[in-house]
């Protein structure tokens, strides 16, 4: 799925930079219009797609796909791109790998469909597109999301048939339900107040749309729209092409490490690994895996650039002013293979002396000078090198005409000494500094107490005032992970100890905790292991940020180096005075502040690259998200592997904060205007283009998803809000996953994973989200949701249902899940009880986040003998928020049950369910500063026959402003929720979206 | 870096004498029988081993009967390479031992780097040399009675080119009283329950592996490494008298030269061989 989107945007964008992309899709485009010409061509490529379609799709969706063909489907055919985005983020990946094989064929044959449908759009909507088109020309990558609405509200008509196409995919029963959910949705959405209303119609929508293309009848609407689009397509390459050149060039300034500017010009889409390679071929540099680009934030925080990701993404408003810098230091430079990369670390660490940032002894200052003035004035000459002709060198933070007398003593020992040897002494000599290679980042500890942590090659340093207090090895570290502005990192038990234990930090804020995390994932890839951590294909859910060092690894590089076979480059050694000028002068990298922001590893070879320009694919995230697979595995033998299949996960998501969404109609304009901007793609009616790319998704996801055994299924996804989701992560930029994430360093034994998943619990607690999340939203919600009854469960159902059956893997599960889901509501919760021991699971540092218990959140959990987690729901929302979405991805339906009492209710996988008391396990509502995260768990244990079911249900409310990745908070979230419950799988996820976005990513 | 090198390369001793109020407010208090002539012979001793069979050049500082603790010299400086740091001890009264010693240390152009009172003094830093163990890679600072967290800032601000580590002392009112090098990566610590911990404090603190000698008796724990001119490893260990179960241990030393030294007399007062003496290299070895 994400490929596909990221090919479109790539040719669009990108079309210099990314050639290999570009062959890809410019091919389809020009084939577009040739098609487009004829009358036929759009049943012919309706055709074409659909058969690839199908075959993804088929199993979930044969029949209803029959069904609904018959009946006339309004919207447009094309784009399931968004969805997919959007939902396969959110997919577990085994789910991802039936796309993933599929992908190739469906993404080619999507994207013409969808271009076409949004030149239709735009010819209706002609006063729109134009300023959209610009828009898009600029490269917003993201869609308006929003803009289904709009098109809900325009089409009503559309809704209802979508309702009938839903229906028939249902069980006749649902279908009845889904239809009055959807009216009330309909309602709903005009009152402006339902999130998942909107959502829900999308995702019907969608799929009426591409059961219409399948089944290649027409409406009225669609064949006006075809017939537009025909019209048009010869204009859309027309289109294209102006797209093309449009596509802007951005200069790039890149600060070399010798103090000199570097300038290159970029396609503004280009990704970050795009510029870096510029420069590491101005530098003729191949060793490259030791370095990164950097930029200051807005908040002057260096942060990596991820060569994953598409720059402008990353810098958002910020200059496009980089550095070029040394990430990864060499514990034994020696064992570079190349002089050249000696003489760049050499750079760098003059840099990091004279900043103070390394720090040295006087006598260490000293030396390191001499064996600089060596390597690049060569012997001392008595004649030449009088008394000053120091002194424009920098060789320490605060130099004294003492230490340049020492200087000056001890480069005349250094008499014959060539560059290189002297590049190879001062590297040898700074390797043993203590701070070599360390990266410090401000934090607390839990007790308050200011401290540094100091990321280096052996693991992570812990630092009081510049004392080591403490000190944790990366074998010794079985898991990292950050919650909110935490860090926690889990220690293997010493010999005596029989339980590992989990050590928090507080961190400024929840920008600084995911640096130091991600600092602490990419050494910790590159220095411990021999190989990044391949994005496996887990199959379970994962949540939580995808992020990890795709680069190589050093041993990696080391062998590649190995391998380099050229002469040694020739290369001038700068003089470092002017190092030192610009030390002095201006801004380079160093400054003292030490906390950086790690964000993707620089390499190349990462699997992740290979998925598409949009980085943030979500099967990259999703899949990469552990460690050590062993750690599944380990954890819970029936949760590992396999195991999907086997257990029955379902998450019913709820539809959640109805009133928390704001009305709509304001937030559509604004949706639109934002997916306009961020999409060039969608030029007419972002509105109609979006839905329809997010329809695309949808599909490719159900298709993708393997089994549906139950057509009872009723998932509601509103695409259209997972759509967005998608969008603002493009907008927002750089955070993968700002709240939390977590990372297995090693795989931990049995006894580890159990603990693992008693922890689990904690962190699900926690959503993060970024500034704006005002805290009363937060509280709301939870009002919100329990003031919503059992109605909206219902619509929820059958709008849940085709993802469902995309999702189901456990046909078995699904049908008796859904009367389990109904039984819960039903009955009263017989006992609550938190389950303390989740609560006691202690991170030591909580930081200011108060845990407030919401009793009222609807959540039900089932499990039987697999525990499975059946519902979960996730409810993003942005202050401004317009926009629901709702995502259910899973496939048993299950009915949400929301009552402004205490929802708990026993949860039977069989039908038969025997309604044994439902405990609640947790509730929780966290807030933080600039985070607000509400989570409500609830977990139902039902004993049937011996066998105990555990069904959880969780809400987790992500309240944030636009810079919140809000997809990557809610895969974390997930993640969370997954890695809390290992044993357990994740059957259902429904995204209730409120957006606006005033963010211009341009 | 320039100024690491393995332990134990010393070309310069520095003592003080005992002086004949040694015992009198000591430590120990005035409930330890102490033999003034004979802690005077056990210095005279240590001295003559250090000069004639280490061959180090040795100053002796004389002694000072108003300063009844200077001869416990090693915690009134604490040296790595060209830098001294002088400490500022714990008891107030031990503060003007340093003047002495900075004056020695002045005229063997070191670096002198005095902890006094800008830096020590308001916050309230203390330290003693005797609670640092220098490895030649790193320093570990023991938390003491005599040495608090300030104190141990001041020296990582002062050696700024290694790792310091805190660390608690068990087991013994100085870190040197449980431990002490006994070669470039070997360290010699006390089996004692307090020790260990210590010990498991500094593995989990430093990157580096060391050799672990461990020894059964406390005052077996302090010994003098020093590495001789010719390469040959000296080590300074209490006598079988005062730690006859520890001397095997020794005696596992291969191509050591072992030099029994005793100091029973200031042990009494809750010192070591190696609070007798300040060790320094003034000829960096390229």
């Amino acid at each position: 799925m994400t490929t596909e989107v990221g090919s479109e945007t790539d040719v669009k964008k990108e079309p210099e930079k990314v050639p290999e992309v570009q062959q890809q899709t410019e091919p389809q485009q020009t084939e577009q219009p040739d098609k487009a010409a004829d009358s036929a061509a759009q049943p012919a490529s309706a055709s074409d797609d659909q058969p690839q379609e199908e075959s993804q799709s088929a199993e979930a969706k044969s029949d209803p796909e029959a069904a609904a063909s018959p009946e006339p489907s309004s919207p447009p055919a094309a784009g399931g791109q968004k969805k997919d985005k959007g939902i396969s983020r959110f997919l577990p990946p085994w789910l991802k790998r039936q796309k993933s094989l599929s992908q190739d064929k469906p993404a080619e044959s999507t994207e013409p469909p969808r271009q076409e449908s949004v030149e239709a759009v735009k010819e209706e909507h002609e006063e729109t597109s134009q300023p959209k088109e610009e828009a898009d020309g600029e490269g917003g990558a993201t869609t308006s999301t929003e803009q289904t609405e709009e098109v809900k509200e325009v089409k009503e008509v559309k809704e209802v048939k979508e309702v009938k196409e839903v229906k028939e995919v249902k069980e006749v029963r649902e279908e009845s339900r889904a239809e009055e959910v959807q009216v009330e949705e309909k309602d709903k959405e005009e009152e402006k107040s339902i999130g998942s209303a909107d959502t829900q119609p999308v995702r019907e929508e969608k799929e009426g749309e591409s059961e219409v293309k399948e089944s290649e009848e027409q409406t009225e609407k669609k064949e006006e729209k075809k017939e537009e689009e025909q019209v048009n397509q010869q204009e859309t390459s027309v289109l294209s092409a102006l797209k093309l050149k449009k596509m802007k060039m951005v200069v790039c300034h890149v600060t070399l490490l010798d103090g000199s500017q570097f300038s290159c010009e970029v396609e503004k889409r280009a990704k970050g690994q795009y510029l870096f390679f510029q420069v590491c071929e101005q530098l003729n540099l191949l060793e490259k895996d030791y370095f990164g680009l950097s930029f200051k934030d807005n908040a002057e925080q260096r942060c990596w650039l991820d060569p994953t990701k598409e720059i402008k993404r990353q810098i958002r408003n910020s200059q496009w002013q980089f550095a070029f810098s040394v990430k990864f230091y060499p514990p034994d430079p020696s064992q570079l293979t190349e002089d050249i990369t000696r003489y760049l670390l050499c750079l760098q660490l003059r840099q990091d002396i004279a900043s103070g940032r390394l720090p040295c002894s006087f006598v260490t200052h000293a030396l390191l000078g001499s064996y600089t003035l060596q390597a690049e004035l060569g012997d001392h000459d008595p004649e030449e090198h009088r008394l000053d002709y120091i002194s424009d060198f920098q060789f320490a933070p605060n130099q004294t005409k003492e230490l340049e007398e020492k200087v000056v003593e001890l480069h005349k020992s250094h008499r014959g000494m060539t560059p290189a040897q002297a590049d190879a002494q001062f590297l040898e000599n700074a390797k043993k500094l203590s701070m070599y290679g360390v990266d410090l980042h401000h934090a607390k500890d839990s007790e308050g107490v200011d401290i540094m942590l100091g990321v280096c090659a052996n693991g992570l340093l812990i630092y009081k005032d510049r004392l080591r207090i403490n000190r944790f090895a990366w074998p010794k570290i079985l898991k990292i992970s950050y919650k909110r502005s935490n860090f926690y990192i889990k220690i293997r038990p010493g010999e005596a100890e029989q339980f590992e234990s989990t050590v928090g930090f507080k961190l400024p804020n929840h920008r600084a905790a995911k640096r130091v995390w991600k600092v602490c994932v990419e050494h910790h890839t590159f220095f411990r292991l021999v190989s990044p951590e391949q994005p496996t294909k887990t199959k379970f859910l994962t949540l939580g940020s995808k992020f990890r060092y795709s680069g190589r690894t050093q041993a990696q590089t080391r062998q590649a180096s190995s391998l380099i076979d050229r002469p040694a480059p020739y290369f001038q050694r700068t003089s470092s005075k002017r190092i030192s000028r610009s030390l002095d002068g201006a801004p380079v990298v160093n400054v003292s502040d030490y906390s950086q922001a790690l964000t993707a590893g620089a390499g190349e070879n990462g699997p992740s690259l290979e998925l598409n320009s949009d980085s943030k694919s979500l099967e990259e995230e999703l899949t990469s998200l552990f460690l050590s697979k062993a750690c599944f595995s380990g954890l819970a033998g029936s949760c590992s592997a396999d195991a999907a299949p086997a257990e029955a996960s379902k998450v019913s998501a709820q539809p959640e904060v109805p009133q928390q969404t704001p009305p709509r109609p304001g937030t559509d304009s604004r949706d639109a205007s934002k997916s306009a901007e961020v999409k060039p793609e969608v030029n007419g009616q972002p509105e109609v283009v979006e839905v329809v790319e997010e329809t695309v998704v949808i599909e490719e996801v159900v298709k993708a998803k393997p089994k549906s055994p139950t057509p009872e299924a009723a998932v509601t996804v509103e695409t259209e809000h997972a759509a967005e989701v998608k969008e603002e992560r493009s907008l927002s930029s750089d955070s993968e996953s700002e709240d939390e994430a977590e990372y297995h360093a090693q795989p931990p034994s049995t006894s580890v994973s159990a603990q693992l998943i008693k922890e689990e619990p904690e962190e699900e607690q926690e959503a993060d989200l970024t500034q704006q999340a005002p805290p009363s939203v937060i509280e709301s919600q939870p009002i919100t949701e329990a003031a919503e009854p059992a109605p909206a469960a219902e619509e929820e159902k059958p709008a849940a249902q085709p993802e469902e059956e995309a999702c189901a893997d456990e046909p078995l599960l699904t049908p008796d899940e859904a009367p389990n889901g109904h039984a819960l509501q039903d009955e009263a919760p017989p006992t609550l009880k938190a389950t303390a021991a989740e609560e006691e699971e202690p991170h030591i540092v909580n930081g200011s986040a108060s845990r407030v218990e919401t009793e009222h959140l609807p959540q039900v959990i089932c499990c039987s003998e697999p525990p499975v987690v059946k519902t979960e729901m996730v409810t993003i929302s942005d202050t401004f928020a317009a926009q629901k979405t709702e995502i259910s991805t899973k496939e048993v339906p299950i009915v949400h049950t929301e009552t402004k009492t205490i929802t708990y209710e026993a949860a039977q996988l069989d039908g038969n369910g025997d309604g044994e008391p439902g405990v609640l396990m947790t509730a929780q509502t966290i807030t933080s500063e600039s985070l607000c995260t509400t989570t409500t768990t609830h977990i139902t244990k039902t004993l049937k026959g011996g066998l105990s079911e555990t069904r959880i249900e969780k809400r987790i409310v992500i309240t944030g402003d636009s810079d919140i990745d809000h997809d990557q908070a809610l895969a974390q979230a997930i993640k969370e929720a997954k890695e809390q419950h290992p044993d357990m799988s994740v059957t259902r996820v429904v995204v209730h979206k409120e957006t606006e976005l005033a963010e211009d990513d341009d | 870096m320039a100024n690491i090198y393995p332990y134990g390369c010393f070309t310069h001793a520095v003592v003080r004498s005992i002086p004949e109020s040694f015992g009198k407010l000591a430590e120990g208090g005035e409930g330890f029988q102490t033999d003034l002539a004979k802690a005077q012979r056990q210095m005279g001793v240590l001295t003559g081993a250090l000069r004639q069979k280490v061959g180090l050049q040795l100053i002796e500082i004389p002694a000072d009967s108003e300063l009844p603790e200077s001869w416990r010299i090693e915690d009134i400086a604490v040296i790595q390479g060209d830098t001294a740091l002088v400490t500022r001890p714990f008891k107030q009264q031990r503060r003007a031992e340093a003047e002495a010693v900075r004056r020695v240390l002045n005229e063997l152009k070191l670096t002198v780097v005095e902890m006094g009172d800008e830096e020590g003094g308001s916050g309230g830093a203390t330290l003693e040399g005797s609670d640092v163990l220098f490895t030649g890679k790193e320093f570990f600072v023991g938390i003491s009675k005599h040495t608090n967290h300030r104190g141990a800032e001041v020296l990582a601000d002062t050696f700024k080119d290694f790792a310091v580590s805190t660390v608690p002392v068990c087991g013994g009112s100085r870190l040197k009283n449980i431990c002490s090098m006994g070669g470039p990566d070997t360290i010699i610590i006390s089996s004692s329950d307090g020790a260990k911990k210590t010990l498991r404090v500094m593995e989990q603190l430093t990157d580096h592996h060391y050799e672990i000698l461990s020894v059964p008796e406390d005052v077996a724990a302090n010994c003098i490494y020093i590495r001789g001119p010719a390469k040959v490893d000296y080590l300074l260990h209490p006598t079988a008298e005062e730690c006859p179960n520890s001397v095997p241990a020794f005696q596992r030393l291969t191509d050591y030269t072992l030099l029994p030294s005793a100091c029973s007399e200031a042990s009494k007062l809750g010192a070591a061989l190696s609070s007798l003496c300040l060790l320094i290299n003034k000829k960096p070895n390229y």
